[in-house]
């Protein structure tokens, strides 16, 4: 596409808008960081498009730019956010004017040091971005995978097969006096399935992708993997019994049930609310959290992963933030204001949905480090409970430290042996706890294939989990069986 | 209401000529221009004031039966020209299917109601006042009780917006809408013990908002009466819903009902068309005209005027929410429940309501002996292909007809057909406060899962 040839994020906002980083420093010395902790400019470029097929035909093609420019000033607590989707010099004056006229009384001139010029690193630079690759190849694949689907089972009823590339070009003017810029590539492959028997339908779903080209899907038949992974789902819940309900042993096979951390503790360890108090986790540091078995980390310099960036939203380069260490919490994940209000360090963890988004403290990829147990030894151990490898999404209250997430494929486990497929059920605990519960960590550390988005205060960004096989003892399962 | 502004109406039809132009057989577009304005405050200090100025244009072209949808929110010409070139280029890729196009011009939307959704001549209030509306609210939240110790804050916001579509048959329509709101979020602690909880207004003026002390005081209320909160054990018991709680059960019934869900086989109430689904009191209504109501509009997003729906009525499934093309592919008519978005055209709901019952609340509650009080459920386990059930739940524990003590770490589950016809007693307590509302709701029987 014409519209995003390979350049840099500063000729890209220079060459179409006639915004520099030169105009964009000087407002910011001039009419925005006086009097204030921290300001900066935020100017992003997005161009996603999205192909749907459906009933064996792809029928929906859709593209969609957007573009804007996010001003903020901080002084003390307090944040002034104006943004506006016309990127002009006057705008962006305006913009800053209002954005300012909450810092007006800041007291101190404390903006927080950061690290040298540069991208601290390049995890994403692909030969052909998504965005990019023809049309042509795009509807092939969704065609393959559609009939993959369906030869799978003659049970498949419906194959909705969905191919979404984004790109996002952002440039970062900070109150450091410093402009930085990211080209960012995003793609994801979905498969969701409607198997039919005798009356009863049931779904199954199944996707991945991330910071990486179109050909990723074909590689090592990925997409098949999709389809058949589906397909499997779907036919295998036509059978599943009514889930348990009460408290019993879990155990989180690897990869996407990572979302148990995610959810159980990563949020609560987000800067903002342990600055505010009001996490479960708050003035916890030092102590002990989780089994010593659990070393937890969130990581956004993985290469090409869904939840990696070379540097947030704030132009802080991403790093390796060890959260909990042999069951100690060792770090909150910062952004430049909880750090500085916290005297911290920021981690690299400011993130924003976009540009009409101030950003705030957000994982990256999150999960926990293998341990030393078989798999199979670990379910060999259970003589009741339930075993989960599939999970929908999750929630949880900071405050109470209540967390839920609800599984999409869970086995009963009887004498140590899986057994009966059983229906969707909640799996719901206590943050703090939750993880004092891990009893045997597996050796098969996986990160989830690059599906997650995850969800905060309106906000939704692109995250990635991870979990070796666990077993968690005394988990409430909500189920109907009891 | 006027039509608007001449010059985004412009825009819009010079777009849509330039569909024709590049070879799109029909096409239709919306617009949406939208100022917006939110201050926090925590603790009595501004936390973060926002200012915003947005606008997008979608656009929706056929290549005959074939189409294709794009978006910018780029109102430069040569982005325009680009958006409308790329939806053009993609329709041709896109397969035919005999169920596209757009509705009859003939059923398009003539006389326009006035639905009074916009405030238009009041005065503004300064930044500061707004700020000073959320420091009040959240301050007589803090006020309220020395066990409120801490705050995730107050956020007064509004947004005025201007909507326009026009096909290129020539139709072209707009209205303008404001909206105002105010939020709290007061955490109690006692004994080493921390609660959250939340309560906001909105409306479309501002004077109908709450009173703000009002809405501090009601959220601090729901915070402290979750102290001491226990698990109990799992157990099958009645659970009675609280309106909050209700109201999204009534959102799952929507969802299962609306147009995509069905012709994808993907929800548990195809097939059901004229059955009872629910228990013969339950009436569900969905209604788009209600003056000043916050799901209102004239037209849905393609420009079919909105009218009242009987979703469920006297227990029976009497209509689903339907747009252009799924009505096609249903074999039904358009409910006028289209929604635009970027990807294109959906089903939304607008005022979605469970009618009020005759019962008030303190009887229902009265009338359990053992069982659960729902107030808050959180996380994602309602399957819409199955109505299979299982949300994390926080509420009271009801022994012998009184709320007895806070409940937290449970979960509620069941199957959202069998929930329905299980409701046992409906509420008289109903009140329009958001988009999707219910009165207090007692279903017979849940497995609540704990210890």
């Amino acid at each position: 596409m014409d519209d995003l040839a390979p350049t840099s994020p500063e000729r890209f906002f220079s060459d179409r808008f006639d915004v520099t980083p030169t105009l964009m420093e000087r407002l910011l010395g001039g009419e925005l960081a006086r009097r204030v902790d921290d300001a900066d400019i935020y100017l992003e470029y997005r161009v996603n498009e999205e192909l749907v097929l459906e009933e064996n035909v792809v029928k929906k093609a859709s593209r969609h730019v957007s573009q804007g420019a996010g001003v903020r000033a901080q002084a003390e607590t307090r944040t002034g956010y104006a943004h506006t989707d016309e990127i002009s010099l006057s705008n962006l004056e305006e913009a800053a004017r209002q954005a300012r006229a909450i810092a007006d009384r800041a007291t101190a001139s404390a903006v927080v040091a950061v690290p040298g010029r540069g991208r601290a690193h390049d995890l994403y630079t692909l030969a052909e971005p998504p965005i990019v690759t023809a049309l042509a190849r795009k509807l092939e694949l969704l065609r393959k995978v559609d009939a993959a689907a369906r030869a799978a089972d003659p049970r498949v009823s419906q194959v909705i097969a969905s191919l979404s590339s984004e790109e996002i070009v952002m440039l970062i003017a900070t109150a450091s006096g410093w402009t930085i810029g990211d080209v960012r590539p995003l793609t994801r492959l979905n498969v969701t399935v409607i198997a039919e028997e005798n009356g009863k339908r049931e779904i199954g779903s199944w996707g991945g992708g991330g910071r990486v080209a179109f050909d990723y899907f074909l590689e090592a038949e990925r997409w098949t993997r999709f389809a058949a992974e589906a397909t499997r789902q779907a036919v295998l819940k036509l059978r599943a019994v009514e889930a348990p309900a009460g408290t019993m042993t879990v155990v989180l096979g690897p990869g996407w049930p990572g979302i148990l951390l995610h959810e159980a503790i990563g949020h609560g360890l987000e800067g903002d609310f342990n600055r505010k108090g009001v996490s479960a986790f708050a003035g916890r540091l030092g102590q002990k959290v989780a089994s010593e078995l659990v070393t937890v980390v969130d990581d956004g310099t993985i290469p090409n992963r869904r939840g990696s960036l070379n540097m947030d939203d704030e132009g802080t380069p991403t790093g390796r933030t060890v959260l909990i260490e042999n069951g100690v919490l060792t770090a909150y994940m910062q952004d430049r204001l909880n750090a500085r209000l916290m005297k911290m360090t920021p981690t690299g963890n400011g993130r924003r949905e976009s540009y009409a988004h101030p950003p705030m403290p957000r994982m990256t990829n999150t999960f926990m480090l293998a341990g030393q147990d078989d798999p199979d030894e670990i379910i060999r151990s259970v003589p009741s409970g339930l075993y989960a490898v599939a999970f929908g999404g999750g929630q949880v209250d900071i405050t109470s430290g209540k967390f839920v997430f609800s599984a999409s494929e869970a086995y009963l486990i009887e004498d140590g042996r899986v057994t009966a497929p059983v229906k969707g059920a909640t799996l719901i605990g206590n943050g703090p706890d939750a993880l004092r519960r891990v009893s045997r960590v597996g050796h098969d550390l996986a990160l989830d294939e690059g599906v997650g988005t995850c969800g905060k205060d309106g906000q939704s960004v692109p995250v990635g989990v991870g979990l070796p096989t666990i077993r968690l003892d005394g988990m409430t399962v909500g189920g109907t069986q009891m | 209401m006027s039509g608007g502004g001449p010059r985004r109406d412009d825009l819009l039809t010079d777009v849509l000529r330039r569909a024709r132009a590049r070879g799109a057989t029909e096409a239709d577009g919306f617009l949406i221009e939208e100022q917006h304005f939110s201050a926090a405050v925590r603790l009595g200090q501004v936390d973060t004031v926002k200012h915003s100025r947005e606008q997008r244009l979608s656009l929706r072209v056929f290549a005959g039966k074939a189409s294709a949808a794009a978006s910018t929110s780029d109102l430069s010409r040569a982005s325009l020209e680009r958006v409308v070139d790329e939806a053009t280029a993609l329709a041709r890729v896109t397969a035919e299917d005999p169920h596209a196009g757009l509705p009859d011009p003939g059923e398009l939307i003539d006389g326009m109601p006035d639905l009074d959704l916009e405030e238009a001549d009041a005065e503004d209030l300064t930044p500061e006042a707004k700020i000073e509306v959320a420091r009040r609210a959240e301050a007589a939240a803090l006020a309220s009780d020395p066990r409120i110790t801490n705050s995730e804050g107050a956020e007064y916001w509004d947004r005025r917006a201007r909507y326009v579509y026009a096909t290129s048959h020539g139709f072209a329509r707009g209205y303008a809408t404001t909206a105002f709101g105010l939020s709290v979020s007061p955490v109690a602690s006692a004994d080493g013990e921390m609660q959250r909880d939340y309560w906001h207004t909105a409306a479309r003026h501002r004077g109908a908002l709450e009173d703000p002390l009002a809405v501090g005081r009601t959220a601090a209320r729901r915070a402290l009466r979750r102290l001491g909160a226990r698990k109990v054990k799992t157990t099958e018991v009645p659970v009675i819903f609280d309106p909050d709680t209700a109201a999204s059960l009534v959102r799952s019934v929507a969802g299962a009902a609306s147009g995509p869900s069905l012709y994808r086989r993907a929800s548990f109430l195809l097939d059901r068309l004229g059955t009872r689904v629910a228990a013969p009191s339950v009436r569900i209504v969905d209604d788009g005209v209600l003056p000043r109501a916050l799901g209102s509009r004239p037209f849905d997003g393609e420009g079919l005027a909105t009218r009242p729906t009987v979703v469920i009525g006297e227990g029976v499934l009497q209509s689903y929410l339907l747009d252009s093309y799924s009505a096609r592919k249903l074999g039904l008519r358009s409910t006028h429940h289209a929604s635009r978005d970027g990807a294109g055209v959906g089903v939304a709901t607008t005022n979605l309501m469970l009618e009020a019952g005759p019962t008030p609340p303190e009887e229902l509650i009265r009338s359990v002996k053992s069982g659960l009080y729902v107030t808050e459920l959180i996380g994602f386990g309602v399957n819409g292909v199955t109505g299979d059930y299982s949300r994390g739940a926080a509420g009271q524990w009801i022994d012998n007809g009184e709320l007895a003590y806070p409940v937290e770490e449970v979960t509620v589950a069941g199957n959202l057909l069998q929930m329905l016809a299980a409701i046992e007693g409906i509420g008289n307590d109903l009140v329009l406060r958001d988009r999707t509302v219910a009165p207090t709701l007692l279903i017979g029987r849940m497995v609540v899962a704990g210890n």
